[in-house]
């Protein structure tokens, strides 16, 4: 697969090389004379130098023949620029862009920038894993799709707990999708008990979660 | 007519004191409070007091641009120094705010031009100034 990689930070940098490694050809392109000269060293002609928000950049690395085009330099405006030409102007067929600044991230839902990478999200559902803000773990937030999968460890004193799935009372919008217990997951059919302890994976329609939150938990979603 | 400007550089505040002076409603939103000196500059009092307005914040967020009155705006200016700043916020207050009047100022002449083709209204300083370049020198040569 040929990608084109926009910004040689620590996320470029390292990705280029992941994906050299793994057979894959790539082009990283850096604004920054300094960095770029840093990384030219081990990446040689993998890199070039030049503001790939720039269309002759962009062309210079051949973006029209990218599989890929990957935006993760440190500018939310510039990843969403680089996106948009890379679908628009060039009919590149898929772009993952960077959102450095978690509240940005509703400009690339509105410009049509998907799919997105947030470290900031991300440290936080890794956070509220450990730490799960009322018994749910969002696990995936499918925003274009309007879907969520969330994690709840079912409660021994909770509506569902030794119930079969087709008697558990699952508001409309959601469905138990798979079941972990005692280390290893399974797809549940209609007559499987849910054992206390049960971690329960649900999709839900987004807004749902309260409904979820009290039929695992036992207990209300403040 | 309410006119919003982000960006108060040499061109946003030009055009402020002048939407202002032409009787429109003015606001301006820029990321450095100091950039509200030059919209002072040469005028009889401060910018507030001959009627414009004033928001510190940047015009990528949504509720600086909020703050800065964008959901009654008219006309939308984009003329901060950044051209790919001022491409996301004016087709932010096309989509979603429907602003009827939206000019960003890109001083690439590539971008300018394939985002105007894409229905945002560019400016481009540079285009303009490669052709008055051309025409004097048209002139002696």
């Amino acid at each position: 697969m040929y990608v084109v990689v926009a910004g040689g930070g620590k996320v470029g940098w390292n990705l280029a090389r992941e994906l050299i490694g793994k057979g894959h050809e790539v082009t990283l392109v850096e604004e920054v004379r300094e960095r770029y000269l840093t990384i030219e060293e081990e990446l040689e002609h993998a890199v070039q130098y030049g503001d790939a928000t720039e269309m002759w950049v962009l062309e210079r690395a051949g973006i029209e023949r990218a599989e890929l085009v990957v935006a993760v330099t440190g500018d939310d405006e510039d990843n969403v620029i680089i996106c948009q030409l890379a679908r628009d102007r060039y009919a590149v067929s898929r772009t993952i862009a960077r959102v450095n600044n978690p509240r940005n991230r509703e400009l690339f839902d509105l410009l049509g920038v998907a799919p997105v990478v947030s470290a900031t999200d991300l440290i936080l559902r890794l956070i509220e894993h450990e730490v799960p803000s009322f018994g749910l773990v969002h696990l995936l937030d499918l925003h274009a799709e309007r879907l969520e999968i969330v994690e709840v460890e079912l409660a021994a004193d909770a509506p569902a707990a030794g119930r079969a799935v087709s008697d558990v009372a699952m508001p409309d919008g959601s469905l138990i999708i798979s079941v972990l217990r005692d280390g290893s997951g399974f797809v549940p059919k209609a007559d499987t008990v849910l054992e206390p302890g049960d971690e329960v994976l649900v999709v839900l329609d987004p807004g749902l979660e309260a409904g979820i939150t009290s039929i695992f938990t036992g207990v209300d979603a403040p | 007519m309410f006119v919003l400007i982000v960006g108060a550089g040499r061109v946003g505040s030009a055009l402020a004191q002048s939407m202002l002076a032409k009787g429109h409603d003015v606001s301006v939103l820029d990321e450095d409070p100091l950039s509200h000196e030059r919209l002072d500059a040469g005028l009889p009092g401060t910018w507030e007091e001959v009627g414009g307005r004033f928001t510190v914040g940047q015009g990528i967020e949504i509720e600086a641009l909020l703050e800065a009155g964008i959901e009654s705006a008219d006309v939308f200016i984009a003329s901060t120094r950044g051209d790919n700043t001022n491409l996301v916020i004016a087709q932010v207050a096309q989509r979603r705010f429907q602003v009827d009047t939206v000019i960003a100022r890109v001083m690439d002449p590539a971008r300018a031009t394939w985002f105007a083709e894409q229905g945002v209204r560019t400016i481009c300083p540079t285009i303009e100034a490669i052709g008055m370049f051309e025409a004097a020198l048209g002139e002696v040569a």
